[in-house]
C-alpha cells in the first residue's frame, strides 16, 4: 500500500462514555456511527464500505440502513479496528468502495445486548488452558509479565509507574473515567487481582464506542475536518493460547505489525511525536516500547518511571489516559485510534504541541493479534 | 445444589491420544519424523515443517516454571483463590499451561525457573489433567 493515499475524514466516540445502561450494544454502534457521520458532514447513504468486530457487519449495516459494496468483519479482539483501518485503506485504493465507516461499541459494563463470551470445551483453549482456572483477561493477559520482568530486570515499582503516568494524562481529559492523581505506592497497595497485577494496573470496564470514516486522500480536502492521512499500517496474529507464545519476553505479533507500519510509513523512531500503545494491562506499554523498537526492553521500565512518557516528556504515550484511566469497554483499540486522530487534528484535551506523526499500536485476544497504524496530518 | 465443577476438556480425534496418556500416567508429546520438532498442543502434522509424519512419545514429565499469575479474583468454577495459573516449559521444549501443586501459592514459594515434575489429577472417568509439582532432588 502507498502511504498517505487514504485519510480519516470523520471520527467520533459515543455521546457518553462510562456507564450507559439505557443503550444496547447495537445502539452504541449506531450512536458512534451517527456522530462520526455528522463529524464528516456526510449522510448515511454516502457510506459504501463498512467494517466492525464482534457484532457482524450485516447486523450493524441493517440497523443503520447502510447498503455497502465492501464489508469486513475481521474480529481478532481489541485491535480489530486497526486491522479494519488497514483493510479499508487497501479497499479504497483498490477502488472497491469510496467511503468506509468503521464502528466499535461494547456494553462492557452494563452488558445490554452483549453476547456472553464462551470457550468451547473441545477447543484448544478449552482443553489446554481453561481447566487450569483461567477466568477472563486478568488471569490470562498478565501471565507473561513475571518472565518479562525477570529477563529484563523490570521492577514492580516501574510497572506501577505505568499506571501513575497515565493517570497524569487522564487528569487533563474531561472524558476520562479516573482523574484523581495516584502514586506508585497507591498502585502497589491497591487490591490484588492476579499477582503481580493489582487493581490500578488493570483496565477499566465501561460502556461506549467509537467510529471512523475513511476516504481517498484525493477527496479528503472536500470535508469539513482536517484530513488525517494513513501513513503506514501493519498487522499480524500469533496465538489465542497465551501459554503458546513463542516467548514471554516479546510479542511476535507486535514486532511484525509494528515493523510493517514503520517501514511503510518510511519513518524512524525519532520522527514519532505521539504514541498510543493499547494498555489493557500495565505491562503492554513495556512490551510495546520494546517490540516497536523504540529502545531495548531493559530500558522500557526506567523510561516510563523516569517520566519520559508523561505530559511534557519526550515521548507522549497514551495521552487520553489509556485503558487504565480513560475508558475500556473490553475492546480498546477504537479509543486509541480516536486519540491519535484527535492529536493529529490538534483537538485533543491534552494536546501535544506541533505533533505531526502519531503511531497507534493495538493488541487483541490477549497477545493473539496486533495492528499498528501510523497517522500524519501532513500529506 | 451441586458445586460448580472446573472446566472439563472435551477431547477431539486429534487430541484423544494425549488424554488417553494422562489416564495411564503418561504425558504424551508429538515429534515430527521429518524435522524432529517437538510440539504441543497435539495435532496430526508438524507446525514447523508441515509434515504429516509425526510420532507420539512419552515425555519425561520434567520441566521448569516459566511464568505464572496468582489469581485472587472470584475464581473459575472449581477453584478457591488464591491459586496460581502457571506456564511450564518442558524439558523437551514445548510449554504448557498448568497448576502447581504441593507448593504454597505465593510469590515467595513460586520461584521462576524452579524445577518441576508432572503429576496427574483425575477429574472423572474420562479426564485426568496433567499438573506439576516441585521436582524432588
Amino acid at each position: 500500500m502507498r502511504r498517505n493515499q487514504v485519510a480519516v475524514v470523520g471520527a467520533a466516540e459515543t455521546t457518553e462514555l462510562g456507564v450507559i445502561p439505557d443503550m444496547s450494544q447495537l445502539q452504541l454502534h449506531a450512536d458512534a456511527a451517527l456522530n462520526a457521520i455528522a463529524d464528516a458532514g456526510l449522510k448515511l447513504s454516502d457510506i459504501d464500505g463498512f467494517a466492525t468486530a464482534v457484532e457482524t457487519p450485516q447486523q450493524v449495516c441493517h440497523y443503520l440502513g447502510i447498503k455497502p459494496t465492501w464489508v469486513d468483519g475481521t474480529s481478532v479482539g481489541g485491535c480489530s479496528f486497526m486491522l479494519h483501518v488497514r483493510h479499508a485503506a487497501a479497499a479504497i485504493e483498490a477502488g472497491l468502495c469510496k467511503t468506509v465507516l468503521i464502528t466499535h461499541a461494547e456494553s462492557g459494563k452494563s452488558m445490554i445486548g452483549k453476547q456472553p463470551r464462551f470457550t468451547a470445551p473441545d477447543s484448544l483453549n478449552g482443553q489446554f488452558e481453561s481447566p487450569y482456572g483461567v477466568y477472563g483477561p486478568p488471569s490470562m493477559f498478565p501471565i507473561p509479565v513475571l518472565r518479562f520482568m525477570k529477563t529484563y530486570g523490570i521492577t514492580h515499582e516501574q510497572l506501577a509507574a505505568v499506571a501513575v503516568v497515565q493517570r497524569e494524562w487522564a487528569a487533563k481529559n474531561p472524558r476520562a473515567m479516573m482523574k484523581e492523581p495516584i502514586t506508585v505506592a497507591d498502585v502497589l497497595n491497591s487490591r490484588m487481582i492476579a499477582y503481580p497485577f493489582r487493581l490500578l494496573q488493570c483496565c477499566l470496564v465501561t460502556d461506549g464506542g467509537g467510529a471512523l470514516i475513511l476516504t481517498s486522500a484525493d477527496r479528503a480536502g472536500d470535508f469539513p475536518r482536517k484530513p488525517i492521512y494513513i501513513m503506514g499500517t501493519g498487522e499480524s496474529v500469533e496465538t489465542p493460547m497465551v501459554s503458546q507464545m513463542e516467548t514471554f519476553n516479546s510479542s511476535r505479533a507486535f514486532k511484525v505489525a509494528g515493523s510493517l507500519a514503520f517501514k511503510e510509513a518510511g519513518i524512524a523512531h525519532e520522527d514519532v511525536d505521539h504514541l498510543m500503545i493499547y494498555d489493557a494491562f500495565a505491562h503492554l506499554p513495556l512490551f510495546g516500547l520494546g517490540d516497536l523498537g523504540f529502545m531495548p526492553y531493559e530500558e522500557t521500565g526506567s523510561f516510563i518511571a523516569d517520566g519520559n512518557t508523561r505530559p511534557g516528556g519526550k515521548l507522549p504515550l497514551n495521552t487520553n489516559g489509556g485503558g487504565l484511566s480513560y475508558m475500556h469497554s473490553g475492546m480498546y483499540g477504537m479509543y486509541a485510534l480516536q486519540e491519535s486522530v484527535r492529536q493529529m487534528r490538534g483537538t485533543a484535551p491534552a494536546q501535544v504541541p506541533n505533533a505531526k506523526i502519531s503511531v497507534c499500536h493495538g493488541v487483541g485476544g490477549m497477545f493473539a493479534a496486533s495492528g499498528t497504524i501510523v497517522f500524519t496530518n501532513e500529506r | 445444589m451441586a458445586e460448580p465443577q472446573r472446566a472439563r476438556p472435551k477431547p477431539t480425534p486429534e487430541t484423544q491420544h494425549f488424554w488417553d496418556g494422562t489416564k495411564v500416567g503418561e504425558l504424551r508429546l508429538q515429534r515430527c519424523d521429518a524435522c524432529a520438532h517437538v510440539y504441543f498442543p497435539p495435532r496430526p502434522f508438524c507446525p514447523s515443517c508441515a509434515s504429516r509424519k509425526v510420532s507420539v512419545f512419552k515425555a519425561s514429565g520434567k520441566g521448569f516454571l516459566y511464568s505464572y499469575v496468582i489469581n485472587h479474583r472470584p475464581a473459575a468454577p472449581g477453584f478457591t483463590p488464591p491459586y496460581a495459573i502457571a506456564v511450564v516449559e518442558l524439558a523437551e521444549g514445548p510449554r504448557m499451561m498448568s497448576n502447581i501443586i504441593d507448593c504454597p501459592q505465593t510469590p515467595e514459594a513460586l520461584e521462576l525457573d524452579m524445577k518441576l515434575e508432572v503429576a496427574f489429577q483425575t477429574l472423572d472417568d474420562a479426564i485426568t489433567l496433567p499438573v506439576f509439582r516441585p521436582a524432588k532432588g
